[in-house]
């Protein structure tokens, strides 16, 4: 086919392939709005969506951990695996699997809790503390590895909703951490950030591939020249080039990648 | 000359301003509409509504304050020595009122004329016979004060009408006058007639709120006057409910101690129908429903609150209580002497205050944004656990404003209590006794012929004041509520 992403082996740093995606088609109703995408994504790895709105980024990032469910009229087709184990198999509990595969939303969505308990949410709920000592121990390294922690730590009773714009999103991404997933989806995670708090958010995505598999939806270019190695760029509902990052904004393949990064298309 | 002959010269005067006005300023316009400040329709409303508010204004406040000045001058016609022992100057003083209105009735039917009605030397029993053969209601023989200050009456009100029409007509024309002045092409009509129109918006907002005042006021004065005759401190701590009705005489007990408790216990069982039963249909239909469902589901719940209370009554009587009696009665367990019980209107006033949980928590759980949802779900909870430990935590304040608004409601309420509860002032822990309410005492207060200035009926005002503050205060605090629940994520 005309539009089929182009693959190329990573030439340097892992190459183990922790989602693979294969003809995956998602339908709104009648509308069509994923077509075909195939792709394999790296563990330990930033990997980038980009595209003009609209494009099916966001949509296909929901496929990876199942969050379409929740819409009715939504509709998923094809083959995702993470590692070799197809998660929209019967057998998958979507709730179990969105433990595995941690997701970042595009605004930031503290619970109207206390930072403690926001953080505590997920622990709680998958029974991964025996006793307080525990879960204390969990919410600071979740709160440390948000990159978060010293500017809480000394309210952690205070309500999360309270903390500035940067400072909730940085608590939801230790909100997601906390529960120790694999993978983590972020939805366009700094749209709503001002540059300093983008800046540190980042920075954080930067320190968090050293453990997990991370998926960005972003729709500055910037950002996904800065943060990600991987980049796949989205193109009306098409996965159009999917490549290095240093390849895709230096030397894109395809006329339509090169369009979209120079600003004639989006 | 008749009010609406009135009402309708001001009217036209308005209406020939309205023409006047558009006429003169596109004259002076030179038909170059680009050259007026504002439409011509501006220029023509300013000058109508310059020439017919304040004729009409004056008209109403007329209308208002003559009866009572004429009253005011004729009651002083009448010597206190011809005011009965058993009577009061208000009841000779309704006597001349009619004897007044007898007399046009008369003039109208051509029993009488005109002059023998002001003759001040008229025979009062000839003119009393004229009176009874015009068909005038009399009830008792015209005494010469009464027959004067009737005729005063009649002369001044002839003479306040006629001043009434003069200058009313007079402030028409006048303002007509003045708008026509001003009417120049710089005018700026547009800005006078939308500050006319403020004002209307601010008229209407205020006679609601004047009116809440109103309702208030009369409340304060018929409750200090009660308390004037019968000391707070046995009102508000008495713990005995026995008015004793005018004619059998003996002093009543009027504690409001046994309404109160019987208020807060049937609103309690209600509460506790209506909360919990409201609640989880509130959260059947925003989280669980599927929109076919909730389309259906939820018009057929808010139909509940659309019937009328006095059906809800019935349904208690009729059919909540015997079937209450079947179970806890005489034949079953033996708790229940009768149908009407706190249990069988508390029960029914649950069910009525179903729709209007579930519809205020439905509204309010819909309204947490769907972030939250999300966020909960990819962190791997499941629709239960979300539900529980975040909508529902986020959408609390609200959910506690729409209760303590139900528990207003079941305050307030009246008809259930009055055919379901019985009408028995009691201090009782069984929630099978019959009990009352205040709202119930309010309306046996007041409904049959008590004498209006005694104890046993201004009890009543104080009983609807003390509701008033309760339900205000719940009201209040249910409102400062739900505001700091909307700051949240606003």
């Amino acid at each position: 086919m005309y539009d089929a992403p182009h693959y190329t082996r990573q030439e340097t740093g892992v190459t183990d392939v922790k989602i693979k995606a294969q003809d995956v088609q998602v339908y709104y109703g009648d509308n069509h709005a994923i077509k075909d995408v195939t792709v394999d994504i790296q563990d330990k790895t930033v990997t980038a969506f980009i595209g003009p709105s609209g494009c099916g980024k966001s949509t296909f990032l929901r496929c990876l951990n199942r969050m379409n469910d929740t819409i009715d009229i939504c509709r998923v087709e094809g083959d995702i695996r993470i590692d070799g184990d197809d998660i929209y198999d019967k057998r998958v509990d979507p709730v179990q699997l969105r433990a595995k595969v941690g997701m970042v939303f595009q605004k930031p969505n503290p619970f109207p809790k206390s930072i403690y308990d926001n953080i505590a949410y997920g622990p709680r709920i998958h029974g991964m503390a025996r006793n307080k000592a525990e879960m204390d121990d969990i919410v600071e390294r979740a709160l440390r590895r948000g990159a978060i922690w010293d500017e809480v730590k000394d309210r952690l009773q205070a309500p999360g909703t309270g903390l500035s714009g940067g400072q909730q999103q940085r608590l939801c991404i230790a909100r997601a951490v906390a529960t120790e997933p694999e993978v983590l989806l972020m939805d366009e995670p700094c749209s709503a950030l001002d540059p300093i708090a983008t800046a540190q958010v980042e920075e954080l995505i930067d320190e968090l591939r050293q453990n997990y598999a991370v998926v960005i939806v972003t729709h500055s270019m910037q950002q996904a020249a800065r943060v990600s190695q991987k980049t796949a760029f989205f193109h009306l509902g098409n996965l159009v080039e999917y490549d290095d990052t240093s390849k895709i904004f230096t030397n894109p393949e395809d006329s339509r990648t090169e369009s979209y990064i120079t600003g004639r298309i989006g | 000359m008749p009010l609406l002959w009135l009402f309708l010269i001001v009217l036209a005067i308005a209406a020939g301003a309205y023409v006047l006005a558009r006429v003169r300023v596109l004259a002076m316009a030179g038909e170059n509409r680009r050259a007026l400040h504002s439409l011509p329709v501006y220029y023509g409303s300013n000058a109508a509504m310059k020439s017919g508010v304040p004729a009409l204004l004056v008209l109403a406040v007329w209308l208002v304050a003559q009866p009572l000045v004429i009253d005011t001058i004729a009651s002083g016609h009448i010597p206190d020595s011809a005011i009965a022992e058993t009577t009061s100057r208000g009841l000779v003083m309704a006597e001349v009122r009619r004897t007044a209105d007898g007399i046009d009735m008369a003039i109208a039917s051509g029993e009488l004329s005109e002059t023998a009605a002001r003759d001040p030397q008229a025979d009062i029993e000839d003119l009393s016979a004229r009176l009874s053969d015009a068909g005038a209601i009399l009830t008792s023989e015209i005494t010469p004060p009464v027959f004067r200050a009737a005729q005063e009456l009649r002369a001044l009100s002839a003479v306040g009408t006629q001043a009434m029409t003069i200058i009313v007509v007079l402030i028409a024309l006048f303002g007509a006058l003045w708008a026509l002045r001003e009417t120049k092409p710089d005018f700026r009509a547009r800005n006078v007639v939308e500050q006319g129109v403020r004002g209307l918006l601010i008229a209407a907002a205020s006679i609601a709120i004047l009116t809440t005042l109103g309702i208030v006021l009369s409340l304060v004065f018929n409750t200090v006057e009660f308390f004037r005759l019968y000391p707070a401190s046995e009102f508000f701590f008495g713990t005995n409910w026995a008015p004793s009705f005018s004619g059998r005489g003996g002093a009543s007990d009027l504690g409001i101690v046994p309404l109160l408790w019987g208020t807060f216990y049937i609103s309690l069982v209600a509460l506790i129908v209506a909360v919990p039963i409201g609640l989880f249909a509130a959260i059947y239909l925003s989280e669980y429903a599927s929109p076919k469902v909730r389309a259906v589901a939820k018009p057929l719940l808010e139909v509940l609150a659309g019937i009328p209370t006095i059906v809800y009554g019935l349904f208690a009587l009729l059919t909540v209580g015997p079937l209450l009696m079947r179970v806890f009665g005489d034949e079953g367990l033996g708790w229940m002497q009768a149908g009407t019980a706190v249990m069988t209107a508390g029960l029914v006033m649950g069910i009525m205050l179903i729709p209007f949980v579930s519809s205020l928590s439905d509204d309010i759980i819909n309204a947490v944004p769907q972030a939250l949802r999300d966020g909960s779900y990819g962190l791997g909870a499941t629709q239960s656990e979300t539900i529980r430990q975040v909508v529902l935590p986020a959408a609390l304040p609200g959910i506690v404003g729409a209760i303590l608004l139900a528990a207003s409601r079941a305050i307030g309420e009246t008809m259930i209590v009055v055919l379901g509860a019985g009408a028995a002032a009691r201090l009782s822990l069984n929630p099978f006794d019959a009990m009352t309410t205040v709202t119930a005492k309010i309306v046996s207060q007041l409904t049959g012929d008590s004498d209006f200035a005694s104890p046993e009926a201004l009890v009543a005002f104080a009983l609807g004041m003390t509701l008033f503050v309760i339900t205000l205060g719940l009201n209040v605090f249910a409102l400062y509520i739900v505001r700091k629940y909307r700051e949240q994520y606003e």
